[in-house]
């Protein structure tokens, strides 16, 4: 069984077409990149996995599940961080997370919030409030948020956007360790292509609402006759083609 | 659809949380109760002196006064329990949460429960000293009065969390002016037969009408009128399952649009 399956799905508001007939699969355990540029469809896509955004037409299923019909059985083993949405500013860290603990009925919620905030170096934290963090800390808080139910399927756009290089990297440490952990499934949304070549074992490339190109990074590299991923999206980005394609444009 | 209690006291808590740390909010939600019960007081206290009518029914106005908080408390605790969520830019992680709308609902008619007893019951306590009048001398229709405004309440919140859901947080003051459009028609300090003929059917199909008519009744006669009191049922019972009913298209509505990542100041 597949952790992820997206068959055909489209996504239109009035005449603009957002996400246009896209297909794919996520193997469990795995991760995927949802990899493109501003506007390219990938919250779109990231929204319609999770059920906050009906699709015009297709199907998805998460963890053998049908989203659109059955989203309620599935919600429980998934999670979701995006630095567009934030927790109640006034509830402080302990707050937010006793509050979402409850609502995804964490078993021994007081262990599992500190063995997080151990992990997560929040444990200083619990008692501020939330709006009153830096961008780190609030990212960090966001994870263990999202962490709370030990999620089988760990959703993330654009996981490490505004932190510094050194967050930033330490978080991607850490997503990796609890894929090793727990056998979880990943999927993010990202345009940052460091974070895609070393995190992800499959990237599907989006542009204007289509996935354009998928593949492992070393696929996509062989593919594209490139050493970098950044060199590989650029391509795609200014429709500089394949080397085996007799129309390509050299840079 | 089934309900889990967990959830839902899960999302009071969040509520709870907000109020237990912030005694101005508290004070804000017995504010206007308070200032308003002293001025229906004084100008009670005037017109008693110089009517017989009011020398007779003493404390109506307080009580029209009162009451008509319990219902405007019932709307604003909705919308604001849910505007709440819009501002703090929380309603994404909500719904990807396993809280189902209808769970949201039911916590925030909680709410709204809980702020309307805030605000309204320490202005009742005061028109005790104050006035000599206690709006509990009602009795038990004061209970019956007391949830038939509260559901008239929940439905205009719901309807008002609906439009801002629609429309975006632009929409928020409908919070707390909509529910005075019903004000004239309500029948709080005068009767509904002074109001025009062609209006007072317009009037009657509103609970409010219903609601004040018979606290009068009870008040000046000493009568219970259970006609009244079943008729405003009735028709609570339509409007809430229509501010229901809008809440959920809304929310749908949302999810059509993509509208619940993104809501925001």
């Amino acid at each position: 069984m597949n952790a992820v399956e997206v068959r055909d799905v489209t996504k239109r508001f009035g005449t603009v077409v957002a996400v246009d007939t896209i297909s794919f699969t996520v193997q469990p355990g795995t991760v995927t990149a949802l990899l493109g540029g501003n506007g390219a469809g990938k919250t779109t896509t990231l929204s319609m996995l999770l059920g906050l955004l009906l699709p015009t037409s297709g199907e998805i299923s998460l963890l053998g599940q049908d989203m659109i019909r059955h989203r309620y059985r599935v919600l429980p083993r998934v999670n979701f961080s995006s630095p567009y949405v934030d927790l109640p500013h006034r509830l402080t860290v302990r707050e937010n997370l006793t509050v979402y603990g409850h609502l995804y009925g964490v078993p021994g919620l007081k262990a599992r919030m500190a063995e997080l905030c151990r992990d997560l170096d929040l444990t200083g934290l619990l008692d501020r409030p939330a709006g009153k963090l830096s961008a780190g800390q609030k990212t960090r808080v966001s994870m263990a948020r999202a962490l709370l139910n030990q999620p089988e399927l760990l959703l993330l756009d654009e996981p490490t956007a505004s932190l510094d290089p050194d967050t930033a990297d330490w978080l991607r440490g850490y997503f990796q360790d609890y894929r090793r952990r727990t056998g979880a499934t990943l999927l993010l949304a990202s345009h940052n292509m460091t974070e895609v070549e070393r995190m992800c074992d499959q990237v599907l490339i989006m542009k204007t609402g289509r996935i354009v190109d998928r593949g492992t990074p070393a696929e996509l590299f062989a593919r594209y006759a490139r050493d970098t991923m950044e060199e590989v999206f650029l391509d795609i980005a200014r429709d500089r083609r394949r080397p085996d394609d007799p129309c390509r444009r050299e840079p | 659809m089934i309900l889990s209690v967990r959830r839902v006291a899960g999302l009071c808590l969040r509520h709870l949380y907000i109020l237990r740390g912030s005694w101005l909010r508290l004070i804000e939600m017995a504010y206007w109760p308070l200032i308003n019960v002293v001025m229906w007081g004084f100008t009670s206290q005037f017109l008693s002196n110089n009517s017989s009518w009011f020398a007779q029914a003493g404390g109506v106005l307080i009580a029209g006064a009162l009451l008509w908080d319990v219902m405007f408390r019932g709307n604003l605790g909705v919308a604001l329990s849910f505007l709440e969520e819009m501002w703090s830019r929380n309603l994404g992680y909500l719904s990807v949460s396993p809280l189902r709308p209808g769970e949201m609902v039911a916590s925030i008619l909680v709410m709204s429960f809980i702020r309307t007893m805030i605000g309204v019951l320490p202005a009742a306590f005061l028109a005790i000293p104050l006035y000599h009048f206690s709006l509990f001398s009602l009795g038990a229709p004061l209970l019956v009065f007391w949830a038939l405004l509260t559901m008239m309440g929940w439905a205009t919140g719901l309807a008002v969390s609906a439009m801002v859901l629609r429309f975006g947080l632009g929409a928020e003051s409908l919070a707390w002016v909509m529910i005075f459009a019903i004000g004239p028609l309500a029948g709080v300090y005068y009767p509904i037969s002074v109001l025009p003929d062609w209006l007072q059917p317009v009037a009657w199909a509103l609970p409010p009408a219903h609601v004040f008519e018979g606290m009068r009744e009870v008040m000046t006669h000493g009568v219970v009128r259970t006609d009244l009191m079943l008729s405003a049922l009735a028709l609570d019972l339509v409007y809430l399952s229509l501010g229901i009913g809008l809440f959920l298209y809304a929310w749908h509505g949302a999810r059509v649009r993509g509208a619940l990542l993104n809501v925001g100041e």
